[in-house]
């Protein structure tokens, strides 16, 4: 009969007692569980959304607005760019440089979701994540010359319906806020397929079509409503249209390049380049970082403090078993064999209420999944393991080992004389 | 088989000051005899089988159990030499209510470090008529079982010698011939040596050799 047997039966003795010192182990790592599962959520979802692409360029102004803002559609766009910059990177001074530059404007929204105006190489020529091509779940991509087609994310598609066929309007600015609705349809002629990243959550339309709205109805006073934005209104030629910002690829066979362009960008008196990795990097260790460090921290105390209950559980049931240990001791145990008992009964309650925190925690990331997938674009199952969970088996061992060692030692100094006597 | 020289054992009281329990200049036991040791309450009759058991240590003196002289052992050879060559009954059987009576018995086979011994641990259970009872737990034995288990797990390890602390005294006066009886036989049977604490004359008239503790422990005089 092995001391884990032993230890064993005595968790079964007080199998209540046990039961509740275990669970709320386990609810202490269901919490950690789920802060390792959400931060490895938002560091993906995070840094999925600035890959494809070297640098995001924009107005002058916060890097890290210009990239919510772009690459995440989270926040206002700064300010616009002339058309004519974006020109820059297509036929002028930063073209020999550039593999391809990607021009998108914002301002209009549907069903809270935003539109995008851009053009067809967003989908043909940008990649996403590890290179991957956009592929599409229906339809196919926009066409250049058709100005009111559009493109729309995979969750935008499962939420508002739109299928290809379907039409939508762009509206202006936010309809709560007395933004306007654009009487022009745009027909769908594409589902993306699940990306993970922002553009799941946006509609893309023809960038002229999104011009084109502004100049219908480019006598339409719209100083009665705030769209969040300051862009001038419509214009169908170059000297008059504004881009939001620009995605761009520098051509990688100049290594080093990428950093060359940013500066002259940055250096000049128009625009702002700003490499989304670096800015998302910050944002990370300056904020995101530190909240889930105090929330992780918060969950291991927690753990912790678990830990201390299992220790006063067992301290408790000493005085009980007292007499046990020293019939054990009578029959021949050596101090040191009841001592090791107590310390695999402190084990066992923790690894039992570790294994009861792991599906508790992936059970509970199981049921949130949708929820994630539709806010963050990242799918999650109830399977999705962190390495670093696998850690959570020693850390646990190494708690229960420090905190049964109060009760072991009590074990240890067991008076096997005066506890036989005590209930003779 | 068993000798005790000149030992002492005192106890602190709570005011400090020593209460000598054991003066014992002598004691010994033949391989396989069977004493009875009688004496009034308090006079250190459990405490002399604490001694020999190496549960208490002596403050002074020898005791000798074949050629091992185990005053002079560490703790954990004392612990190991009790399991492998002592056995021991209890007046509340003092059985691991966790375990079943088979296991319970096993578990004293395990503390002595051998492999534990399913077949011997079945038949002692047998021979204390117990085979039908061997996955009970002790809440569901009566009083009477209990202390055959006990009895069973005592000579686990074919001790050479089994210490008896008033194995009759929480037994029904239908029961108390019979478990008597069982411990008896079964050290005749293994050959072991037997010394056996007991207040209740109708047990210990049954013994050719009765000890009175009084006689020969020189503290339980000045007591």
């Amino acid at each position: 009969m092995s001391l884990w047997k032993i230890a064993w039966r005595s968790i079964r003795q007080r199998a209540l007692a046990s039961a509740l010192t275990a669970l709320s182990m386990g609810l202490g790592v269901a919490l950690v569980v789920a802060v390792l599962v959400v931060h490895a959520v938002v560091d993906r979802s995070f840094h999925r959304g600035g890959e494809g692409y070297d640098l995001i360029v924009g107005a002058k102004g916060s890097p890290l607005q210009l990239v919510l803002n772009s690459a995440y559609y989270l926040s206002e766009p700064i300010e616009n760019l002339p058309y004519g910059y974006y020109r820059e990177f297509t036929e002028g001074e930063f073209a020999p440089d550039i593999e391809v530059a990607v021009p998108i404007c914002m301002g209009h929204s549907y069903r809270g979701y935003r539109v995008v105006g851009t053009t067809p190489e967003m989908f043909s020529e940008l990649k996403y994540l590890d290179q991957r091509p956009y592929q599409f779940d229906e339809g196919e991509n926009f066409e250049a010359e058709n100005h009111f087609d559009a493109v729309v994310g995979s969750t935008v598609a499962a939420k508002t319906g739109l299928t290809v066929g379907g039409t939508f309007q762009a509206v202006h600015g936010v309809v709560e806020q007395g933004g306007h609705v654009h009487q022009q349809n745009f027909n769908v002629v594409g589902v993306l397929k699940p990306t993970g990243t922002p553009n799941d959550r946006a509609l893309f339309v023809n960038m002229e079509g999104f011009y084109q709205i502004h100049a219908d109805e480019h006598g339409r006073d719209h100083s009665d409503h705030d769209h969040g934005h300051d862009h001038e209104h419509a214009a169908e030629k170059d000297d008059q249209r504004q881009v939001t910002a620009i995605l761009v690829c520098i051509d990688r066979s100049t290594p080093g390049r990428d950093r060359v362009v940013a500066k002259m960008i940055n250096q000049g008196p128009a625009a702002q380049a700003a490499v989304p990795s670096f800015v998302i990097a910050g944002l990370f260790e300056g904020i995101i970082g530190n909240i889930q460090l105090v929330l992780l921290l918060m969950a291991v105390l927690i753990v912790v403090v678990a830990g201390m209950g299992i220790m006063v559980s067992i301290y408790n049931s000493m005085s009980d078993r007292r007499h046990e240990i020293a019939v054990m001791r009578a029959l021949g145990a050596s101090r040191l064999t009841v001592m090791v008992v107590i310390l695999l009964e402190s084990i066992l309650l923790s690894l039992g209420g570790g294994v009861l925190g792991l599906l508790l925690g992936h059970g509970l990331i199981g049921a949130m999944s949708p929820a994630i997938a539709e806010h963050t674009g990242v799918a999650v199952g109830s399977l999705h393991f962190q390495a670093i969970e696998l850690a959570l088996i020693p850390a646990l061992i190494v708690l229960a080992s420090v905190v049964g060692y109060l009760p072991a030692m009590s074990a240890y100094r067991t008076d096997v004389a005066r506890s036989l006597t005590a209930t003779q | 088989m068993l000798k005790l020289t000149d030992v002492k054992k005192s106890f602190t009281q709570p005011d400090g000051s020593e209460f000598l329990i054991l003066d014992v200049p002598e004691f010994h036991v033949a391989p396989g005899e069977q004493v009875v040791l009688v004496g009034r309450s308090g006079c250190g009759k459990t405490t002399l089988l604490h001694v020999i058991a190496g549960i208490s240590r002596v403050d002074s003196g020898k005791v000798r159990i074949d050629d091992w002289e185990i005053t002079l052992l560490s703790e954990a050879e004392c612990d190991r030499f009790r399991a492998q060559r002592i056995g021991y009954v209890f007046q509340t059987f003092n059985l691991l209510p966790g375990f079943s009576a088979l296991e319970n018995v096993l578990l004293a086979m395990r503390f002595a470090g051998g492999r534990p011994d399913k077949a011997r641990a079945r038949k002692l259970l047998d021979r204390v008529g117990l085979s039908h009872r061997t996955s009970h737990r002790p809440a569901m034995m009566s009083v009477g079982e209990q202390q055959r288990v006990a009895v069973a797990r005592a000579l686990a390890n074919r001790p050479k010698i089994l210490l008896a602390d008033e194995p009759t005294a929480n037994v029904d006066s239908g029961n108390q011939q019979q478990v008597l009886d069982l411990i008896r036989d079964t050290c005749a049977e293994e050959d072991v040596a037997l010394v056996l604490v007991t207040h209740t004359p109708e047990v210990a008239e049954q013994f050719e050799r009765i000890d009175h503790l009084e006689e020969f422990n020189r503290a339980g005089v000045t007591a």
